[in-house]
């Protein structure tokens, strides 16, 4: 690595849920540096108690998400180069979920919600089993399209604090919640689709989406999940006027 | 709760209904503004019109049905309005726009 012959100011909302202040640090600027590498930089160096969260560094765990610039993304992919504004970088924990110190948040509201969602897989009971073979999926139905094109989410919450509604409407389940829902609803083998979609259109259910599509904009893997949504919508609506779901062909 | 799927799903066919009637309505208003009609001579074409009072008396329907629910969603995002003051908030809006739509309805028509 270069050694740096340039510094970045970086600006930091430190401290806890009910009292903040903002940090500010001189980190060496380099050719080609992520915000996740100046944060880990400033903790070695210069804040020991900074706390912030990651792990894989490479794009796939979704752990060290932030607001940085005042726009959620994930660190370990954002190089600093492409978010300097003036030689300058803040950086923030993520909008709409509890702050437990520093940088690091409270994930379990957006878990929770998650599960509420009914985002856990349910096997079918007629055809799960060592005993039975096991079932054709075509990659090339339309249903089972539209299940992969909505589950690559490494749940990084980003959609969740890119998200209006969420921050207006605690109750909402938000954006990763929904796509992962509707992933399963077009899922083949899961048998749950009647309970998931209740519980989507119960309090707080895809209904609430404003179609801004910021979860869209912001989510670092290119997912839609606000168009996910709308499948979720199309589905409810035809669910209210008892138009018989249609279940996805699996081979 | 605050969107029930009978709330949004009478909100989108109420969409669906105003869509069409706000681009006829707009439509009436080019074709008498570039008519020449005075207000008067509008009026004389209004009154007694049958169809025009069923179509605006739908119009105002949906209108109220339509804005209430929207209004409920403004008042849990924006004023953090729960149970029975949102209730009073879609009921009371829903109310004054079929009330006041109603009125100029009957006075465009009636006659």
């Amino acid at each position: 690595m270069k050694p740096a012959t340039d510094t970045i100011r970086v600006l930091i909302r430190r401290g806890d849920a009910h009292s903040g202040r903002i940090c500010v640090y001189r980190a060496p600027r380099r050719e080609n540096q992520t915000v996740l590498d100046v944060v880990t930089w400033i903790q070695r160096e210069l804040a020991p108690d900074l706390a912030y969260r990651f792990s894989c560094r490479v794009g796939m765990c979704g752990t060290c998400a932030m607001m940085v610039g005042g726009a959620p993304r994930w660190t370990c992919r954002t190089h600093v180069k492409t978010v300097l504004r003036r030689g300058q970088l803040e950086l923030a924990p993520l909008r709409s979920l509890p702050i437990i110190k520093d940088l690091a948040c409270d994930m379990s509201e957006f878990f929770a919600k998650w599960r509420r969602a009914e985002g856990r897989f349910h096997s079918s009971p007629e055809r799960s089993g060592r005993a039975q073979p096991p079932v054709k999926i075509l990659p090339s139905t339309p249903a089972r399209r539209e299940a992969d094109a909505a589950i690559e989410c490494i749940n990084c919450a980003v959609c969740y604090s890119a998200c209006d509604v969420v921050a207006w409407n605690r109750d909402y389940l938000g954006p990763a919640a929904l796509n992962r829902a509707w992933s399963l609803q077009n899922d083949a083998r899961d048998s749950a689709h009647a309970r998931r979609l209740r519980a989507v259109s119960a309090g707080g259910g895809c209904q609430h989406c404003h179609s801004q599509h910021s979860c869209e904009s912001f989510c670092p893997v290119g997912l839609s999940p606000a168009r996910s949504i709308a499948g979720l919508k199309r589905a409810l609506a035809r669910g209210a006027l008892g138009i018989r779901p249609h279940s996805p062909p699996h081979a | 709760m605050m969107l029930s799927p009978k709330w949004f799903l009478a909100q989108r066919l109420s969409a669906l209904l105003l869509a069409p009637m706000v681009i006829a309505h707009l439509l009436g208003i080019i074709y008498a503004a570039q008519g020449g009609l005075d207000a008067a001579e509008i009026l004389a074409r209004t009154r007694g019109n049958f169809f025009l009072a069923v179509f605006y008396e739908c119009f105002v329907v949906a209108t109220a049905l339509h804005a209430s629910i929207g209004l409920r969603v403004v008042g849990v995002e924006w004023l953090r309005l729960r149970g029975r003051a949102l209730d009073w908030l879609g009921a009371l809006s829903a109310f004054a726009l079929f009330a006041l739509g109603s009125y100029a309805v009957f006075a465009v028509t009636a006659g």
